[in-house]
């Protein structure tokens, strides 16, 4: 059967028969960077027309359908418009920081996806400490965002950078908090180490009350370091008209439309490794032969699929849920996710010590 | 590079929301100083829209003037119309048919219902949430589609003329409003499933934008944003024209004065205009649409104040007549006006984002306040 | 309390003031410089308790102008209209702002458009028209060079 694994391997082999292993390495290194920027932009395309499409559903509309059939070519079509236009630098921002800030956050995007397990053995570098990258590098976003507010010379841009500040560094507590109670857990950082800890069920259910807990703040934090409604507090088109990004247009613009999708979409995975068990199948008990079945289904599938619930969920929390105000949104963090998930860690801890989990 | 910045002499941020901003709905310029994201002062400045329709009325003749009112708050085009033409029959003394009142009483409701739509799409559209504007259009739509086949507009209908209708109803109108009644019922409690009992909707809506009877009095607030703060102040009620005394309506008073007492009062207003229009449905008299008129209308001489409830509040059509075919002074007395005025008094001290959510509880139409 | 009886007991709380029925409301005609003081007496009395100004406009009636002012009471639900005639070259009178706070949007606008200034008003500037318009367009005698209705 045709596994991502068995493709990645008979490339390296391949490569090994012919070349040194120096220039194997450096052909490889090319061959991912290409593949994770046309998986950058196929990304994109497709989860802003997902977008686009659950939104329509939402509001009982019909959502892009003119651009190929049922809309499919509508993000591209947009994307093109968005290549054609004129990149300009307002009067009086500062070039150098206006033009860079779109590139910081888009690389960290791309950064991120190299700790990501998307199928069975088959990741860009299944480092030992993957989850705590992740955890690192996502915070560094936020410097691109402020970087973007501060130099676009516009109180809106400034006022929603410091916004996404101040929303993003108070986040990423409690997501780190429910991603280290996962690692409680397994007590590894490596992602390979962490789905085959669920072989036998996702994380989701074995970890009791408590998991269901950290797994609810990991969404509601993921969902407000993404900047996604109702935490889009750095945009809020109602009150900021476009918050940070206000002064971009043309390709820069699209470049922070695009690291905001990529973003949710590695949120989502690690989300759906952490506790639903990666590429794992799922499993019930002694079904031998439902579980059979489930694992003929490729894995890459499996964790697309969860991948994509996720994100569903998360879109399906912008197109129904007011913006929170945001003083709000530091209470909430401060006041009620920070002590419930230090608590929660702490059960979770004792869960791992006296082996309560299944 | 941040000398372009504008601060106040405390170095508090100056900005400018508006003319061309979201949340304004229009073309209103706020300019607001921030202290952090805290607003400390607010300024409105108006007239990007004035089109002086004061002046325009002192050339054009007491059948021509009406059609300019549709242009001021076209959300509720019918009621304006109806101030004007009021006005002028109460002036010439013209009696007008009893069917002329059912049909403007039931178009005068569904306009408020419409705009009542219109204000919660967009409301919950400030606050961020972008569906509850679909689902508004949905029903608005409807309405539109009935005024449509009947006045032949969906927006500056133009139907009220002095002396009744301009013309009789489609034949499809009541068979339509039956089954609109019937549709909006099941989805008006939609609209409260959708937002009103939403936790982050009630915490951004309690104890915001907080107006005191006194205040929205001295303010001279009228309409929901008066009522929300339990001011009596529905012109149906205290001062009843057309056929509304003869209905049974409840005026909806909320006394909680914030914003989530504002959303309440239109939320209930529009149960309220169903109740009205339900009463008159189904009996409305056969008979004359129009009364006969001459083809010039001539106002005596004096002065003649109308006043009426549109969706927004209290409007007021003052005619200084000279005897001649054309007023010689007019000035409407527009609801949205006045409810601006207390803007700053109630967003002061709140947050950036409430001000837009405070904005929104005002239904603030600008053409309406720019005249 | 009747219309009547509220002509009646104004008559004889400003026995200067001519009272009389309009085609609507009562009109009480007063001299300008005493408008501060029968609004303050209107608005406090108890019996009479006008706390609602409505409407606040004047009229140009070329040899003069006319601030006109609608009260109505939120308790009582009785009407007045209050009239004072101003000079046509140079309006000024005391603004009511501090007793209506709708005032002060309402005499910005007749500022803008009749030209007359109201003293002790917090910031009176144009509201509707660009700071640099010529002229208050619905006085009488201001000349509309692009008229779209004559036209």
């Amino acid at each position: 059967m045709l596994r991502l694994e068995n493709i990645s391997s008979f490339i390296h082999t391949s490569l090994s028969n012919h070349l040194s292993e120096t220039s194997v390495l450096l052909l490889e290194m090319t061959i991912i960077a290409l593949a994770a920027i046309t998986l950058f932009a196929l990304l994109g395309l497709i989860l802003v027309l997902m977008e686009r499409k659950v939104s329509a559903w939402i509001q009982i509309r019909l959502g892009p359908n003119r651009v190929g059939p049922k809309g499919i070519f509508q993000t591209a079509a947009d994307t093109l418009k968005l290549v054609l236009k004129e990149g300009f630098v307002p009067d009086g921002a500062d070039k150098f920081l206006y033009k860079l800030a779109p590139f910081v956050v888009m690389i960290i995007a791309m950064i991120l996806l190299a700790p990501i397990a998307f199928a069975k053995n088959f990741a860009i570098w299944d480092l030992n400490i993957g989850v705590f990258f992740i955890t690192a590098i996502s915070s560094v976003s936020v410097i691109g965002i402020l970087m973007a507010g501060w130099a676009s010379n516009n109180q809106y841009s400034l006022l929603g950078a410091m916004r996404s500040g101040a929303q993003i560094i108070s986040y990423e507590i409690s997501a780190g908090m429910a991603i280290l109670s996962i690692v409680v857990l397994t007590g590894s950082l490596q992602i390979s180490d962490i789905v085959a800890s669920q072989s036998n069920g996702w994380w989701l259910f074995k970890g009791h009350i408590p998991a269901l807990i950290a797994f609810v703040i990991y969404i509601i934090a993921v969902t407000a370091e993404t900047n996604r409604a109702p935490f889009d507090m750095a945009e809020a088109e109602s009150e900021l008209t476009g918050g940070f990004h206000t002064e971009y247009a043309g390709m820069r613009f699209a470049l922070f439309f695009l690291a905001e999708y990529i973003n949710i979409f590695i949120v989502c995975a690690i989300g759906a490794t952490l506790f639903l068990g990666g590429w794992m199948p799922f499993h019930i008990g002694n079904w031998e032969a439902f579980n059979h079945i489930m694992d003929y289904i490729p894995s890459s599938i499996w964790f697309l699929s969860k991948t994509f619930f996720l994100i569903f969920v998360i879109m399906w929390f912008r197109w129904t849920f007011p913006r929170l105000r945001i003083d709000q949104l530091l209470q909430l963090e401060w006041k009620y996710l920070l002590p419930i998930s230090l608590f929660n860690l702490l059960l979770i801890t004792l869960i791992a010590i006296k082996g309560w989990h299944f | 590079m941040f000398e372009q910045v504008s601060t106040s002499e405390n170095g508090e941020l100056v900005i400018n929301v508006g003319p061309q901003h979201p949340a304004t709905h229009g073309v209103l310029h706020l300019l607001i100083t921030l202290n952090g994201e805290t607003v400390t002062k607010l300024e409105p400045n108006l007239g990007y829209i004035h089109r002086s329709i004061e002046k325009m009325c002192e050339s054009l003749s007491y059948r021509q003037f009406i059609y300019t009112t549709s242009r001021m708050d076209y959300l509720s085009s019918h009621i304006n119309n109806h101030a004007c033409a009021l006005t002028v029959e109460s002036a010439l003394q013209i009696e007008i048919p009893e069917r002329a009142e059912y049909i403007r009483v039931i178009m005068s409701e569904l306009t408020r219902m419409a705009s009542h739509q219109l204000w919660w799409g967009a409301m919950a559209m400030d606050l961020g949430a972008l569906s509850p504007f679909f689902y508004a259009f949905r029903e608005r739509e409807s309405i539109n589609d009935i005024m449509e086949e009947t006045c032949g507009a969906r927006l500056t209908m133009n139907y009220f003329v002095p002396g009744g209708v301009m013309y009789d109803l489609h034949p499809n109108f009541v068979a339509k409003v039956k089954e609109f009644i019937v549709f909006f019922k099941s989805k008006i409690d939609e609209y409260d499933e959708l937002l009103t009992g939403n936790i982050i909707f009630q915490n951004r809506m309690k104890n915001i934008g907080i107006i005191s009877k006194e205040d929205a009095i001295s303010y001279g607030c009228t309409g929901p944003t008066a009522r929300g703060s339990g001011v009596s102040c529905d012109i149906r009620k205290i001062y009843p024209y057309s056929i509304y005394q003869k209905l049974d309506f409840d005026e909806v008073i909320e006394h909680g004065c914030d914003s989530f007492s504002r959303y309440q009062v239109r939320m209930k207003e529009m149960r309220q205009s169903l109740k009205i229009i339900e009463q008159l449905i189904d009996n409305i008299p056969k008979g004359e649409f129009q009364a006969k008129t001459k083809a010039v209308l001539k106002l005596p001489k004096g002065e003649f104040y109308t006043r009426v409830e549109t969706a927004r509040g209290e409007l007021g059509v003052y005619i200084v007549s000279e005897g001649g075919t054309s007023p010689y002074r007019i000035k409407f007395r527009s609801p949205g006006f006045s409810n601006l005025s207390a803007l700053e008094h109630m967003v002061k001290g709140h947050k950036i984002g409430d001000l837009v959510a405070i904005m929104g509880t005002l239904d603030l139409v600008i053409p309406d306040i720019d005249r | 309390m009747g219309t009547e009886e509220l002509i009646q007991s104004i008559q004889s709380m400003f026995p200067d003031a001519s009272i009389n029925m309009g085609n609507n409301f009562p009109e009480l005609v007063i001299e300008k410089d005493s408008l501060l003081s029968v609004l303050n007496q209107l608005k406090s009395e108890p019996t009479l308790a006008f706390d609602y100004l409505f409407c606040e406009t004047c009229v140009d009636w070329k040899s003069h102008l006319t601030m006109v002012y609608h009260l109505d009471s939120t308790r009582f639900r009785h009407n007045l209209v209050i009239k004072t005639n101003l000079d046509a070259q140079a309006p000024e009178i005391e603004s009511a702002c501090h007793l209506y706070r709708t005032a002060e949007l309402h005499e910005r606008e007749i500022f803008d458009l009749f030209g007359v200034k109201f003293l002790n008003h917090p910031h009176l500037r144009r509201i509707l028209l660009t700071d640099d318009w010529k002229g208050h367009p619905l006085r009488k005698d201001y000349d509309d060079p692009i008229n779209m209705i004559k036209l």
